[in-house]
């Protein structure tokens, strides 16, 4: 049987330069990402089809993204439109398995099974937003940030004629000015938590570099109106977004006043959710980051506590596109350096130096999410009936009901009452359902970790390895 | 909005949504492209028969779940649209 | 100082404490974890008399089933009156499950046309027997909300529920149980009930008698919620039966396929004997699709978006231990229901509270005495 040394999870900035790495290196390396074309959520980017030749007017970096993406599909197998629902450990080896979508016999699309062996696996399985509730947050017309960010950058669509940007974190600020200078009118941006204004943002005054203040000056030249301390705390409309209302909160997010703002469309996000579910399934150690969300523990090298499963990227902690480039490059190395057989003599596998600017970025990205906390008080937003789980529709009531009959803690709250047993399994309400339980978010059991048609399941070992 | 990236996009396609033709730029999924067309709300819950359309835009809510060519919950939000795509609501 | 501490929150120690206190019994409930969290919490939520063979189980069976109707009317547990359709793939088996249904002697139909049953069911299997009297509960709901209905009824005094509570010894005085230790301090009682399910031996132990319940795994994989209903009833295959009554060590699976009100479909069964091992078993997953396609082939597109596993309580004569410990006065024991806690639930919380109040239950407990087993070996 023919495995490969690395199976990477995930084609953002993090997984691209593992692969690489582990590539140029010499090691049979494959790459499976679930869309249709490498980038993540950071560098995701438009189809060859658009022709665009200004699309770095987008992105920081994406050149160089495509650069490195060009050389991986000479050195690795790429696999694109895979999903990977699950890991396993075979013996020796580690299975992935994922689903990719073919064209059945009468153009009726068949899910079909794949299987990866490998010795090594690196998970780079990146972060979705992570949203909060409130009430009227299931309306059309609210996005989250990413999910804005996601129609602009990958299909060149404004998510809206007038929209408002609200949330936490540095991550609104790409989201606003991009919309901006798509021609899109941002009506207002709304952080959380305080500051003084865009001059003080704790982007800007952490880091000197260009990237954040290039957002700023764009917001400045299209008059965009950016809040500190302030939040979209309800959303309505009939059947799609028409107004919000915007409150001025306090430090700890209580309501002082409240206003209203029209627009068709609402891009909110409050950090993000580390997708660590492949990284659970093997029972890999976890911690929680500063926010509280749970993240795969990882050593020097990017080692997790499971012999060869390695972790890059937001699934070690939130540190975005330059930390994840770094993580990447020093798993794909420490891999290399594992699974060859270097000559004595030879230099370490990490060079210092890398190590030494990953300390840094991972103190920068600790600053910014201290700058960046969701406060508790988000709680006082929601009524009775508003919607904490989008999926099977359990309302706050519905969770204090499953509480007062004594489920005491997320799990049973949801084997009560259904927060987390839709669609999207809790990765939209898993931290809101933690927080009202009063605890930290626990991290997630989804041994399935993607949907598989039972056609697809009841087929698993028919697939030829690799 | 072309100028922004300095795109040329080949030609549109188009896709039908309940029947009623959509253009889509090639290589853009059909929520995108529902969206860019100004529908932004395709599917009911089955409990509270409440509007959902996009939200996370990533593939991880499944809130944007369509039938397409039969398909039924695809979401709208990963699927790169083709010409001639049949596109249901619920 | 209460007349009863009830150790567990899951369904059975919920129907204890309900019939008990519906008895004028003052009850404690505790539970290390929260209420329905344990094996009551990954249960399907069956309540079947299809599945048992005539003798005291199926008459534990028989009166669980009036009983959950009777609950069912006053308390939401989502009960459902579905029935079980158990199909035979082979005529040889169909007259096997027939002969089974006359013995039984519960009320059924020979379901000579299964599609008027289920649309989507396969072609070509040789037919069925209907049990119009098998139904389902949500579990969790079923366990917490008997709780609340006995607190209700019968006085919030009277009714105690206290999660996050270990019990660690029992108490004793004059060779007597007199109460339990616990996390949060001694707490006394006339009487200690057993309802730890799973962990019903490590309780037993406790107090110092053996009781073999030992774990037997069993997945179950959760579809994507449907809009319109594919499948109606609870249909399993004839093997499911034979499954529950063996005492293989090794992976047995059957095909038991039900629909849920919130739309989802439920897929089982499979039983291992693998201690309490929760790694999840991709070979078990593939065998317990394969067997829901083969009986329902629309199931093919179908997404599978979820799965889980639990620990059916299983005794080696697969029985229930029910009813006073006569190694241990003041111990009862209410566990050991392997697959069949949620139906045997309330059948067994009213017999226990009848032992309780000192009246003779009104059905014969003998096959379920707790010193039934041989002692544990030493070796």
């Amino acid at each position: 049987m023919n495995a490969y040394d690395l199976v990477v999870v995930g084609g953002g900035p993090a997984g691209v330069a593992g692969a690489l790495t582990a590539a140029q290196a010499g090691l049979r390396v494959a790459l499976l990402d679930s869309g249709a074309r490498l980038g993540g959520q950071y560098f995701r980017h438009l189809p060859a089809s658009f022709h665009a030749s200004r699309e770095g007017m987008l992105h920081h970096g994406l050149d160089r993204f495509v650069r490195q993406s060009g050389t991986l599909e000479r050195l690795a197998d790429l696999r694109l439109g895979h999903q990977v629902w699950a890991v396993t450990r075979q013996e020796e080896l580690l299975a992935v398995h994922a689903v990719m979508t073919s064209d059945g016999p009468h153009g009726h699309p068949v899910e079909l099974p794949v299987v990866l062996r490998t010795r090594a696996l690196l998970i780079a399985t990146g972060a979705h937003d992570r949203p909060l509730p409130f009430p009227g947050w299931d309306l059309p017309g609210v996005l989250t940030a990413g999910g804005a960010q996601a129609l602009l950058k990958g299909n060149l669509v404004a998510a809206g004629r007038r929209v408002v940007v609200a949330g936490t974190g540095p991550f609104l600020l790409p989201v606003a000015a991009g919309l901006a200078r798509s021609g899109t009118r941002v009506a207002e941006v709304l952080e959380a938590n305080g500051g003084l204004g865009l001059a003080g943002h704790p982007w800007l005054a952490l880091s000197k570099a260009g990237e954040a203040a290039g957002y700023a000056a764009t917001l400045l030249r299209h008059r965009v109106p950016y809040r500190t301390r302030h939040a979209v705390v309800a959303a309505h409309g009939e059947r799609e977004l028409t107004h919000v209302s915007v409150a001025r909160i306090d430090r700890d997010w209580r309501i002082r006043a409240t206003r209203t703002v029209e627009c068709d469309t609402l891009a909110v996000g409050y950090g993000f959710v580390p997708q660590i579910d492949l990284a659970t399934q093997l029972g890999c150690d976890t911690g929680h980051d500063l926010d509280g969300s749970p993240i795969v523990t990882v050593d020097a090298s990017q080692s997790t506590s499971v012999p060869g499963v390695y972790a890059a990227g937001e699934p070690t902690g939130v540190g975005g596109a330059v930390l994840s480039e770094l993580e990447g490059r020093i798993a794909g190395l420490a891999i290399a350096a594992e699974l060859g057989t270097p000559p004595a003599g030879e230099p370490p596998a990490v060079p210092g130096l890398l190590l030494r600017r990953r300390t840094r970025l991972r103190a920068f990205a600790r600053a910014l999410q201290q700058a960046y906390p969701v406060q508790d008080g988000w709680q006082s937003w929601l009524a009775d009936d508003t919607l904490v789980c989008r999926c099977e529709e359990v309302t706050l009531g519905a969770i204090r009901e499953a509480q007062r009959l004594g489920a005491t803690d997320a799990r049973s709250i949801k084997l009560l009452a259904r927060p987390g047993m839709g669609w999207c399994q809790g990765r939209m309400c898993g931290h809101a359902v933690a927080c009202l339980a009063g605890q930290a978010p626990q991290p997630p059991r989804r041994p399935l970790a993607q949907p598989i048609t039972l056609g697809a399941l009841e087929r698993i070992s028919d697939d030829k390895p690799n | 909005m072309k100028d922004l990236a300095g795109a040329r996009p080949e030609p549109a396609f188009e896709i039908t949504v309940d029947g009623r033709p959509v253009s889509v730029l090639p290589g853009q999924t059909v929520g995108a492209a529902l969206h860019a067309a100004g529908i932004r709300s395709w599917r009911t819950t089955r409990f509270g028969g409440r509007p959902r359309g996009l939200f996370c835009g990533i593939g991880v809510c499944f809130d944007c779940l369509v039938s397409v060519n039969g398909s039924p919950e695809q979401r709208a939000c990963l699927l790169v649209a083709r010409a001639g795509d049949e596109v249901v609501t619920s | 100082m209460a007349d009863v501490i009830v150790v567990g929150a899951g369904v059975v120690g919920a129907a204890c404490a309900y019939y008990a206190a519906r008895a004028g019994l003052d009850v404690t409930v505790l539970d290390r974890g929260p209420v329905a969290g344990g094996t009551t919490g990954a249960g399907e939520g069956n309540i079947l008399v299809s599945d048992k063979e005539p003798g005291p189980e199926l008459d534990l069976a028989v009166l669980s089933n009036k009983l959950w109707r009777e609950l069912a009317d006053g308390v939401d547990f989502e009960f459902e009156a579905k029935g079980g359709l158990v199909v035979a793939e082979t005529p040889a088996v169909l007259e096997q499950l027939t002969a089974l249904a006359v013995k039984q002697g519960v009320e059924h139909t020979l379901a000579g046309d299964l599609a008027a049953y289920e649309p989507h069911l396969a072609q070509g299997l040789a037919g069925g027997v209907f049990y119009p009297q098998d139904a389902q509960v949500q579990p969790m709901l079923a366990a917490a909300r008997l709780i609340r209905a006995a607190q209700d009824r019968y006085g919030h005094q009277k009714v105690r529920l206290r999660t996050g509570v270990t019990v660690t010894g029992f108490l004793r005085s004059g060779g007597r149980v007199t109460g339990v230790r616990t996390s949060e301090g001694d707490l006394l009682a006339a009487a200690v009930v057993n309802a730890a399910g799973t962990w019903g031996g490590e309780v037993a132990r406790l107090a110092g008698v053996h009781l073999p319940v030992l774990p037997r795994r069993g997945f179950i994989l959760v579809t994507e919620p449907l809009r319109t209903p594919l499948v109606r009833h609870k249909v399993y295959t004839a093997a499911y039966v034979t499954n529950v009554a063996s005492d293989n060590e090794g992976l047995e699976t059957s095909a038991v396929v039900e629909g849920t009100p919130s739309g989802t479909v439920l897929i089982g069964a499979s039983r291992e004997r693998v201690g309490f091992d929760r790694t999840i078993s991709l070979p078990v997953l593939q065998r317990l699709a394969a067997q829901a396609v083969a009986l329902f082939p629309v199931l093919r597109d179908v997404r599978a978006i979820r799965t889980y596993c639990g620990f059916r309580p299983y005794c080696p004569d697969h029985l229930p231990v029910i009813g006073a410990d006569p190694r241990m006065p003041g111990l009862y024991h209410a566990c050991g229901h392997e697959g069949a806690g949620i139906g045997l639930a309330p059948a067994t919380g009213h017999l226990l509270a009848q032992l309780l109040s000192g009246q003779s239950p009104s059905l014969d407990l003998g096959a379920f005495r707790p010193d039934r087993f041989p002692a544990e070996a030493h070796s």
